[in-house]
């Protein structure tokens, strides 16, 4: 199991590789928004994938998957939340004061 | 009281909270900001002096046992750090007063500046791995704030490169911390070194070694991950960009310095050589970049990624000499680029123009920032008596003893090419006749920003000539990184 879901998160980082490696500032919030699924897919893997229970003490016996990993995604979702909420909004702005969403149009120092 | 040592996180933390209120009413936004950094100032002073007589202070959360809650920890690395950050963030709002414009102000620039210093101050402080990568996001999202807050267009363009490369960076972090779990299984770091000392450091976690030196160097801009820095620090304003350059690339600094001393400490041959080799090549990077501009922000900027490389050259040397002037290098290396960034807005202000070919002959109606710029010039460059040069000198005695010598001679060459770039600010903007320039001076506001950077420049001259009272603490910080049981021992015992 475990290594299926591995292939599946380096086909999700080789998409998320291309995405921000193409002109389009949307694409490229795009390409970030999938790697940070790819990131929280792999802990939840790292973890390991073995059977077990929903961690909730009064449901069952017993053994219960590890709980830490899933404390861990809900931090990291949260945040990447709200880095791409701004990323987003950020990208919105430069459009609109820019005139485009082409970073070939962001090159070189401020002042060039 | 055991929860002393989390003041200097909590106290910035709350007056951030509180001066999002009221964000119209400048008077009160400059006084409890001013306020709340100089509280957190003395809380942190007093936490170093009790670090230097009891030893390591930690608290975990919940009174859980070690491994199991969040740990924090205050060693003497980690407390020398947050005294120096936050007496920087001081002087750097003080000199903001002068320099950041109104509608900034009203806009939640005291605020972030707030949550800024709460995320440093806690990822120094932070003894867990997961924890170290939520103070990183709490200092970045602030970061992102300041760096685009007043949406000018050079301002859009610098910090969307900024934004994205932060990110990318973050999920590596992620995607690091998951293979290192999948390893040792905790995420406490006293523990974690542990895990990996019992098991030897297999390959696998040298393989992770290296990906925390990608994720770490992003962030502390060492060769070939520096491309993002300069163009997106230029961007922003002078007192963010002082923050920004005096800060947060050294907290990829002390977190590559952390794992390095603590975690991969048994195969140093592998790492720390490739972490010696990436040192030198920032340098030389950094060297040509600051040679090669006529924009005084980007030669200090280059700057900033020399002393990277001269600081993790000293830590990638693993002996008690280097660890001792890496501390002594990168406290200075904090307080001397938060006054040379303070000096050149100084100079920014004065001419209307960061270009050098523009400007001239300022010696004659400002004399005394000339001779204050030169020596925080000298200073950067290490001339004896002056900050830089005890740092240096342990750096390279220690690389003579770990049998590195031709890169040793390096790093001290590099010294002249350092004095060389800043001497030809001096050169350029001080000597010869005097130019046209279109900046306006008011008398008031040149000395609002006057005052708090001849006052860091002093500190730093004070740090260089008192180096002998600042030995002892130096002593115990390279102790601790030459030695990870210490750190460990004092972790991992019940109280």
């Amino acid at each position: 199991m475990e290594s299926l879901i591995l292939v599946l998160v380096g086909v999700l980082v080789a998409v998320a590789t291309y995405l921000i490696l193409s002109k389009q500032l949307l694409r490229v919030i795009l390409g970030t928004a999938v790697l940070s699924h790819a990131a929280h897919l792999l802990i939840l893997t790292m973890g390991g994938l073995k059977k077990g229970d929903v961690p909730l003490l009064g449901e069952s016996e017993g053994p219960y998957t590890d709980a830490l990993p899933q404390a861990l995604i809900l931090t990291a979702i949260v945040i990447s939340f709200a880095v791409t909420a701004f990323v987003l909004v950020l990208g919105y702005r430069a459009y609109k004061t820019n005139g485009s969403g082409n970073f070939d149009e962001m090159r070189g120092t401020p002042d060039e | 009281m055991n929860n002393f040592l989390l003041l200097p996180i909590i106290i910035p933390f709350f007056f951030g909270m509180i001066l999002m209120f009221g964000q119209k009413n400048l008077k009160y936004q400059r006084t409890f900001s001013l306020l709340g950094i100089g509280i957190a100032l003395i809380s942190a002073i007093s936490l170093l002096i009790k670090v230097k007589n009891d030893g390591i202070q930690k608290v975990t959360f919940g009174n859980w046992p070690v491994p199991f809650g969040i740990t924090m920890v205050s060693d003497m690395v980690s407390v020398l750090l947050v005294t120096t950050t936050l007496l920087i963030a001081f002087f750097v709002v003080w000199y903001g007063f002068g320099s950041i414009t109104k509608e900034r102000e009203r806009f939640f620039y005291y605020p972030g500046i707030m949550f800024i210093l709460t995320g440093v101050n806690g990822a120094f402080t932070t003894g867990d791995i997961f924890n170290l990568f939520v103070f990183f996001e709490v200092l970045l999202m602030a970061s992102y704030l300041l760096i685009v807050l007043g949406g000018e267009k050079g301002q859009l363009k610098g910090s969307i490169k900024y934004i994205l490369i932060n990110v990318i960076s973050s999920a590596l972090f992620v995607i690091t911390v998951a293979f290192l779990y999948s390893v040792v299984g905790t995420l406490n770091m006293a523990d974690i070194a542990v895990k990996i000392a019992e098991v030897n450091q297999p390959g696998i976690v040298t393989v992770i070694a290296v990906l925390f030196l990608m994720v770490f160097g992003l962030k502390a801009a060492i060769f070939p991950l520096y491309f993002w820095l300069p163009t997106s620090y230029a961007s922003a304003p002078i007192p963010v960009l002082t923050l920004f350059g005096a800060l947060l690339t050294k907290v990829g600094i002390y977190a590559i310095t952390r794992t390095y001393t603590l975690f991969f400490v048994h195969d140093l041959s592998y790492t720390h050589d490739l972490l010696m080799a990436l040192a030198i090549a920032t340098i030389i990077a950094g060297c040509i970049g600051a040679l090669a501009y006529f924009d005084i922000k980007l030669i200090i900027i280059y700057n900033i990624v020399i002393a990277v490389g001269v600081i993790l050259f000293g830590v990638s040397q693993m002996n008690e000499a280097s660890l001792k002037g890496a501390m002594f290098y990168l406290v200075h290396d904090m307080l001397i680029k938060a006054a040379l960034f303070m000096l050149i807005g100084i100079i920014i202000y004065i001419t209307g123009t960061s270009d050098l070919r523009k400007m001239g002959g300022l010696m004659k109606k400002y004399p005394t920032l000339g001779w204050f710029y030169l020596i925080a010039a000298f200073g950067l460059a290490g001339i004896p008596p002056l900050s830089g040069f005890v740092g240096k000198l342990l750096i390279a005695q220690g690389g003579f003893e770990a049998g590195s010598m031709w890169s040793s001679i390096f790093i001290l060459a590099s010294s002249l090419l350092v004095l060389l770039s800043v001497i030809r600010i001096f050169l350029y903007a001080f000597w010869g006749e005097e130019k046209a320039t279109t900046g306006t001076v008011d008398k008031k506001i040149y000395k609002t920003l006057f005052v708090p950077t001849v006052l860091l420049v002093l500190i730093t001259v004070a740090y260089g000539v008192g180096a002998e009272w600042i030995t002892p603490f130096m002593d115990d910080a390279a102790k601790l990184l030459y030695d990870p049981s210490i750190y460990i021992d004092a972790v991992m015992k019940e109280d």
